[in-house]
């Protein structure tokens, strides 16, 4: 199952390569990964979606914890929570092609930051599966380049992740 | 003020001796030549020269291991660090603590490829509880503060600092802090009440009852409490190869060592027993064999562990209680104590009566009349001779296992191997810390041809430090586990486990300056050692045993079976 997982460490070098290389050594696989510096620049907070049975989950969540650097994990996906995602797509958009990407770019909230006379540059946000609908929705021989930032996560109401 | 600062390096010597060190193992390097000039200058510790950093640090890992203080290593960078990594992955698989400090190549120069400079930090990570790169002066003292508090605390293990070549040159003002706070360490110390009493009730409902132990119980010195409980309850206990002596072994409770070379009623009363007590134990590959033919009959398991992450990893566990293990063990004896619930006697008594019958096969037996030397026969005798009161090193393979079996080890921290790692060249140098550690007590190292020389240069450190070892060479001319597994598994087809051209170990030993003697007769066995532990007995002696070439170490559990499928003598 996907799970969602979120933690805050200290901001200090090396502590991600800690995170990636349990993942890597005990052979967890990372979806996506996010990482910067809280309000607190002492600490940064990391959203990482994985994979696996609630045995690994388990594991791995135990795991991070016994990294030092690590002051907290939860895991999103055991209570109500958002994820969002932002993707920046880079599309041919010339002839008739650019009214109609400029429709769906509108359709799916999504907002043009850059524009030449070829192509326009779409930004969209939201969970993974509605920048996945907007790829699938467009025509695919219109798409130059995709990048994505991979989820980040947050409780809903009193939820929170703090020290 | 400027006058009374300090330069890294006077500090790094300073923590030491705040932190009560009183022997470090090491190797000089230009990195940590700084360092090394502090050494010279002061005498509240000694440092001891080892002859490879591979050595320094099982020295290091060993005389943690039978002291329980933290261990402590001074490498340079570099190869000084690279060839400490084998050492450091050696104690951080058995959970042992230690501070290694490695020499860096100086703050400006790194990621410059420079000299001498390697990642240690990137190359350790893996195989540390934590470490740490000093860029800055003034965070030295707390680094390494820190450093003994993590190695220490919860489940132990090896903390790496790496100090840059010019951060020991920088000077600061120097405190040593009294205590470290961490908001992202808090190590669980004490174990759940809830949980506490549920375990205690399981355990007095069983009726097939058994204890399983391991390292955790040694490190966390609750043998005692381990010993207390299963005679309190009458319930019989198995070590595995890390927790051997925290059951004392010539007791008719205890069934002996348990897994791929552990006896019938260890892993037949496993196999069968309805309440499992797993201590500071974690069910690894080498114990459980599969995972899922471990005790197939309906039983519940308890585990007491102080690494949350070692519980319900291999196996589901039916009451985990996260804590030290001898504060958990205390309080399940003080609640059976204070209850009037006793265990069911007839059940316990069936139940003993099955594991009698198992231990009745005497799966240790070997052939006593044979013409050579019988490897378990020296062991024996070692045992005989040292009066059962010896701390004992091992290298890794068939000699290691037989000194499990055949040495009954009735204290903690006398048995100091590597049990996680499988470290072959670790014997003789952790007996150079053991010795260390403890300078008056009897001290050998059981050892075979091939793994006494992934490390036999320490003989010179031997020598020059009047460490009076015994080695006890188990020499059957082979790689003795692999040919073993050649023979069952691989047809016979002996591939690169025999080694032609040994060298004259007399000789050898000799011409390190010390005794050698070579003993080819089974009848000369008890002499040889009588005359190594007497006349020699302040002297190293380094005995070579001519064993039978073709004796395999049984019981044996064939890799990824479960443990009711032993192979037999």
């Amino acid at each position: 199952m996907r799970h969602i997982i979120s933690l805050l460490m200290e901001n200090e070098s090396g502590a991600l390569s800690r995170v990636s290389g349990l993942f890597s050594a005990r052979g967890y696989n990372i979806e996506s990964l996010t990482v910067a510096p809280t309000e607190d620049a002492t600490l940064s907070r990391m959203t990482i979606v994985t994979r696996g049975s609630d045995d690994v989950i388990e594991q791995i969540t135990k795991q991070l914890n016994k990294l030092i650097d690590i002051v907290k994990v939860q895991d999103l996906t055991d209570g109500s929570h958002i994820e969002r995602e932002l993707m920046l797509v880079k599309v041919r958009a010339s002839g008739e092609m650019r009214e109609e990407l400029k429709r769906m770019a509108d359709i799916f909230r999504g907002h043009i930051l850059d524009v030449s006379d070829k192509t326009y540059t779409i930004e969209l946000t939201g969970p993974g599966t509605k920048l996945d609908a907007f790829l699938a929705a467009i025509d695919p021989a219109a798409i130059l380049e995709t990048v994505r930032t991979g989820a980040s996560g947050i409780g809903r109401g009193d939820r929170i992740m703090k020290i | 003020m400027a006058d009374m600062e300090l330069t890294g390096a006077e500090i790094v010597v300073r923590c030491l001796r705040d932190e009560g060190v009183r022997h470090i193992f090491g190797y000089p390097g230009g990195a940590v030549l700084n360092i090394y000039d502090e050494i010279y200058k002061q005498k509240d510790f000694q440092h001891i020269l080892v002859r490879h950093e591979q050595a320094a640090v099982h020295a290091a890992d060993a005389y943690a291991r039978c002291t329980g203080q933290v261990g402590v290593a001074l490498v340079t960078s570099g190869p000084g660090a690279t060839n400490a990594v084998t050492g450091i992955a050696t104690a951080y698989m058995d959970s042992i603590p230690m501070v290694v400090i490695t020499g860096q190549v100086p703050t400006a120069a790194i990621g410059q490829d420079a000299f001498q400079e390697v990642d240690t930090v990137g190359i350790t990570r893996p195989c540390v509880k934590h470490n740490f790169l000093v860029k800055d002066v003034k965070e030295l003292a707390s680094t390494i503060k820190k450093a003994f508090y993590i190695a220490a605390t919860g489940r132990p293990g090896p903390v790496v600092v790496d100090v840059p070549k010019d951060v020991t040159q920088h000077k600061c003002a120097y405190a040593y802090p009294k205590s470290v706070t961490m908001r992202s360490y808090n190590p669980t110390s004490k174990g759940h009440a809830g949980q506490i009493k549920k375990a205690a009730q399981m355990l007095l409902e069983a009726k097939r009852p058994i204890l399983y132990t391991g390292g955790g119980v040694v490190l966390g010195n609750a043998a005692e409490q381990v010993t207390e409980l299963a005679r309190l309850l009458g319930y019989p206990v198995t070590n595995t190869l890390m927790g051997l002596g925290g059951y004392p072994s010539p007791d008719p409770l205890f069934l002996g060592m348990l897994g791929m070379h552990g006896t019938i009623e260890a892993n037949m009363a496993m196999q069968h027993c309805d309440v499992l007590l797993a201590v500071g134990a974690r069910f690894d590959d080498r114990v459980v064999g599969n995972p899922k033919h471990f005790a197939k009959e309906a039983h519940r398991i308890i585990h007491i562990d102080v690494d949350p992450s070692s519980i319900s990893k291999r196996v589901r566990v039916d009451v985990p209680i996260v804590g030290e293990v001898g504060q958990v063990l205390d309080e399940i004896i003080k609640l059976i104590k204070a209850g009037k619930e006793k265990p069911d006697q007839q059940a316990l008594k069936a139940w003993w009566a099955q594991i009698e019958l198992w231990r009745s096969q005497d799966c240790l037996k070997y052939d006593r009349s044979a013409p050579v030397i019988k490897p378990q026969f020296v062991v024996e005798k070692l045992y005989e001779v040292t009066g059962g009161d010896a701390y004992v090193t091992s290298d890794v393979g068939q000699h290691q296992m037989w000194a499990a079996q055949y040495y009954k080890f009735a204290k903690p921290r006398r048995w100091i191997n590597s049990g996680g790692l499988g470290t072959m060249g670790f014997g003789l140098p952790a007996a150079m810390g053991v010795q260390k550690a403890h300078p008056d007590a009897v001290v050998a190292c059981i050892t075979g041809e091939g793994s006494i020389q992934m490390n036999i240069q320490e003989l010179s450190t031997c020598k020059e430090f009047n460490l009076p070892l015994k080695i006890i060479l188990l020499n059957n001319g082979y790689l003795g586990m692999v040919r073993q597994w050649q023979e069952f598994f691989y047809e016979e087809r002996y591939a690169e486990s025999y080694m032609t051209s040994l060298p004259d170990f007399v000789k050898l030993a000799e011409a390190y300056g010390h005794v050698g003697m070579t003993i080819e007769k089974p009848e000369d066995v008890e002499p040889a050692l009588r005359e190594a532990f007497g006349k020699y007995k302040d002297r190293l002696v380094f005995l070579n045993f001519l064993t039978d070439p073709r004796e395999n170490v049984f019981p044996m559990i064939p890799a990824g079976k479960g443990l009711s499928e032993m192979i037999l003598v």
